[in-house]
């Protein structure tokens, strides 16, 4: 116990009238949570500018340190995909270009955007935000293992960005690294490139596993008083269940890291099988190339949701809040989201129908991947029955999720396309799946999480970003996003097969060039627009308008802080008592249009709360 | 302007872009008609699902605008709503899935009557082989593979003798004549892909993968690498000629079978070594 958050006593007082001993019914004071069983953490507060900025346990800190090292990732992705849409649309700008260089970009703008800049950012960055706030904890339960967290993946980031610089450069073997092709000559960075890509993949799932711990320890053990699992923000419930998917899938990713590197370096064989290769029969024999595409689909597969799911929450607290209106159907949604994290375990191999595997798995695979779509329906019918009837603020948050319900609903029904196996194989490998998984998985998260630093700036800086220049980042990103993928579903039907350098010689893809210039010109227009998010925010820093406390007016526990922006310990003296769930919107009787989680019933006695 | 006008532009501009794109697939060439079909249904159920979520969400951005003083409605469940959404969307679901069944279980069931083609891949490129009268392919390993037997043929495989070898990358195929395409390669993953034909299946080292399907177009087709396979992916073409049963019985006795190569390589080899004496 330390002695600054020394309020035991209080504690006590309320816990000496818990029931009514004769008929065991609860005791008629209504404001009654029970008591807190365990004593309040001690926290290591910071003695040097190395400990409060570098070396940091706060995880506030720690969130911003894995935001913007994943912004910094994200940027060079950005920029990969630049040069390959310049390939693309405008070859003989590309000059510059070889085949060689094309599949490296292709494969770093990959792996980086999935799992370093995805990844990281919303569990590492909004989790470790997010998480000790909105639960009511003054911290993550283990900051020190939190703080090598982040140096952990500090460190996987700058051997993934030195690979830029080794003989034969980075990796050039697609971000699902398939052997045999991964390890041999002919494929570019077979040799240092993808060592250090492995190397930096186990570094990542190592500091992931130390975030990982943190996270689901502090929101199973340190929530607040009152803080029930079913009163928890949806926030709170998409990060958790995402970090136990990622705590059972990364595991997979690192196993087959560590065989691959095995097959690389001593020439064992768990992935490769007799190899003849320039005339020569190679050291290889045995191995299964399809059981490494088990295992990184494995991982692969839930990877999507741990991206998803923590989007899919924080988008349902921004539409609640800014339409001010309770989330629609709660506990659907929160049975929807522990469901689908569930469920996508027994899907992966809807990756690989035409893989070669036995294709009796197929009719399994694909009715798992279909049931998946009734959770994943009922929370999109349940988003915009949050909108229905509300009371919705069209500002630059809002508009961020409508724009994330579109690409969603967008690219989740052309999954449905690619998990009905037969309709797979003649879209698999197309563009079809290019502009399905970006839309599902890269716009729409994107979305969220521009709508979510929108929404959480005026916290973490105590300043209201620019809802002018929102406005246009906005539309834009939106617009500009959605006519670079929507048309590239078609490339698809056409058969234009994926990670071609080149290809338009063939009589009926001619037609497909024009369509590419667009989507190449459309794509340097989307990218040159995130930087006025970067502009806005150095404007807001420098100039900008000063944020109250709670200025989107919400009653999650992270706007009931001691100060704005919260300080290390999040709530001072005390920490707060939740009465009710956060999504008290719009109560009849209420005297405002919210009741924050820490009012207690006898001060709302007139309102008709129905879920508490 | 309202954001709630763009958002409907978007999607009205979505519905034209459908209607009238000049990019939509290839005529297809193959039996696998009920795939084109599946992918129509999906698109008429998925896109209506699109369109009316997208449409609702529209409504309420325009008729539920903040207003101040006015309140949002309160009800955080309602049971029999989801309850009735839950079982629809079931339905459409399983109504989309069962056709994607169907045709896989003809997919992964090949026609007894289906002539075997041995596509062999590798970095970058393409070659056939066909049984020969026996209408058995001779077993294959990877360690035979030379000048003189391409495809590795075990030299002790009664079988193997007749095999007819295609030396080029394109490959004839008899119209409306099942084909089971056997796949194979030497060293990292491909695919023989036929856009007009629809199907795909890797090619896996160390394993022998296939799929089927019947030409019913007369016509020369490019086929593609569909499955990433380093720096030359791109460029590993190759070609299908589906041709009228004369043309093709006439195609066919023109080629060499393994037994013809082999004496030509040995002949090659004694020419070669009275060459060399000389």
């Amino acid at each position: 116990m330390s002695d600054e958050y020394d309020n035991n006593k209080s504690y006590q007082a309320q816990s000496s009238e818990v029931m009514d001993g004769s008929t065991g019914s609860v005791n008629p004071d209504i404001d009654y949570v029970r008591p807190s069983e365990v004593g309040e953490q001690e926290l290591y507060h910071p003695h040097s500018f190395i400990e409060k900025w570098v070396f940091c346990q706060d995880a506030k800190v720690i969130g911003v340190q894995y935001f913007l090292t994943a912004v910094f990732t994200g940027v060079v992705g950005l920029i990969l995909s630049w040069l390959m849409r310049l390939q693309l649309g405008f070859p003989e700008l590309a000059g510059f270009m070889t085949a060689e260089h094309y599949y490296q970009f292709v494969t770093m703008h990959g792996m980086i955007m999935v799992v370093y800049f995805l990844t990281a950012l919303f569990l590492g960055g909004f989790g470790n935000y997010l998480i000790p706030l909105m639960v009511g904890a003054r911290d993550m339960v283990f900051p020190y293992v939190n703080m090598l967290s982040f140096w952990m993946f500090f460190v996987a980031v700058a051997v993934l960005m030195a690979s830029f610089f080794v003989p034969g450069g980075p990796t050039g073997a697609g971000w699902t690294l398939y052997p045999p092709q991964t390890i041999l000559e002919g494929t570019p960075g077979a040799g240092m490139g993808i060592l250090l890509m492995l190397i930096s993949l186990s570094l990542f799932v190592i500091g992931f596993t130390m975030g990982g711990l943190n996270y689901m320890i502090t929101i199973l053990q340190a929530r607040t008083r009152g803080m029930t699992l079913m009163r928890m923000p949806l926030t709170v419930w998409g990060i958790f269940t995402a970090t136990v998917l990622a705590m059972l899938a990364f595991p997979a990713l690192l196993v087959s890291a560590i065989m691959m590197t095995l097959d690389k370096v001593l020439q064992t064989s768990f992935f490769m099988p007799t190899i003849l290769k320039a005339g020569e029969v190679l050291e290889y024999g045995g191995g299964s190339p399809i059981l490494f595409q088990h295992l990184f689909w494995f991982f692969g597969h839930p990877e999507v949701y741990i991206v998803a799911l923590p989007a899919f929450g924080i988008v349902s607290d921004l539409i609640s809040v800014h339409a001010r209106k309770n989330i629609f159907g709660y506990r659907m949604m929160v049975w929807a989201i522990v469901g689908i994290g569930a469920l996508s375990f027994f899907v992966w191999a809807h990756h690989m129908y035409v893989s070669g595997m036995n294709p009796w798995f197929g009719f399994f695979f694909a009715t798992t991947t279909l049931i998946i779509a009734v959770p994943t329906a009922m929370k999109v019918y349940n988003w915009i029955l949050t909108l229905w009837r509300g009371n919705i603020r069209i500002n630059v948050v809002m508009l961020w999720c409508l724009g994330f319900i579109v690409t969603f609903v967008n690219g989740g029904i052309t999954g449905i396309f690619l998990g009905n196996v037969s309709v797979d194989v003649p879209l698999s490998d197309t563009y079809f799946v290019i502009a399905h998984f970006h839309m599902v998985m890269g716009i729409a998260p994107l979305m969220v999480i521009m709508g979510a630093v929108y929404h959480w700036f005026p916290l973490v800086a105590g300043k209201m970003l620019d809802e002018g220049l929102g406005k246009w980042h906005f539309w834009i990103t939106f617009l500009g996003a959605y006519s670079i993928y929507f048309p590239m579903h078609y490339l698809g039907f056409i058969g234009v097969p994926r990670r071609y350098f080149e290809m338009y010689d063939s009589p009926y893809m001619t037609s497909a060039v024009g369509m590419n210039e667009f989507i190449s010109i459309a794509a340097f227009i989307v990218g040159a627009a995130q930087f006025i998010l970067i502009f806005n925010i150095i404007k807001t820093l420098k100039t900008g308008k000063k944020a109250e406390q709670n200025p989107w007016k919400a009653n999650s526990l992270e706007w009931y802080t001691s100060t704005v922006p919260p300080e290390h310990g999040n709530f001072g003296d005390r920490l707060p008592v939740v009465h009710r769930w956060p999504y008290d919107f719009s109560v009849p009787g209420a005297k405002e249009d919210y009741i924050p989680q820490t009012t207690a019933p006898s001060e709302v006695i007139h309102t008709e709360v129905e879920k508490t | 302007m309202h954001a709630g006008i763009i958002f409907l532009l978007v999607i009205i501009g979505s519905i034209l872009f459908h209607i009238f794109t000049p990019w939509y697939w290839t005529d297809i060439a193959s039996n696998w008609k009920g795939m084109d079909d599946t992918i129509t249904l999906t698109f008429w159920v998925g896109g209506g699902v699109f369109v009316a979520v997208c449409l609702f969400m529209i409504y309420c951005v325009f008729r539920y605008q903040h207003k101040e003083g006015r309140r949002a409605e309160y009800k955080p469940e309602d049971k029999k709503l989801e309850k009735i959404l839950t079982w629809a969307t079931t339905l459409g679901v399983a109504a989309l899935l069962a056709p994607g069944l169907i045709i896989w279980n003809q997919y992964v069931n090949v026609p007894k009557n289906a002539i075997e083609v041995d596509v062999m891949a590798w970095q970058w490129g393409w070659q056939y082989r066909l049984p020969g009268k026996d209408g058995k392919l001779g077993t294959t390993q990877v360690r035979n593979i030379a000048d003189n037997n391409p495809f590795g043929i075990n030299p002790d495989d009664p079988f193997g003798k007749d095999d007819i070898m295609v030396e080029s990358d394109v490959i004839n195929l008899e119209n409306n004549r099942p084909v089971k395409i056997l796949l194979r390669s030497v060293d990292v993953l491909h695919n023989w892909y036929v856009p007009q034909f629809r199907a795909k299946m890797d090619a896996v080292p160390g394993t022998v993968t296939f799929y089927w399907f019947e030409p019913n177009k007369v016509g020369e087709y490019e086929v593609l690498c569909a499955e990433y396979c380093g720096v030359g992916h791109y460029a590993m073409r190759g070609g299908v000629e589906v041709q009228d049963k004369a043309d093709y019985e006439a195609w066919l006795a023109e080629q060499e079978t393994f037994e013809q190569l082999s004496a030509r390589y040995e002949k090659l080899n004694v020419d070669g070594n009275k060459l060399a004496k000389k």
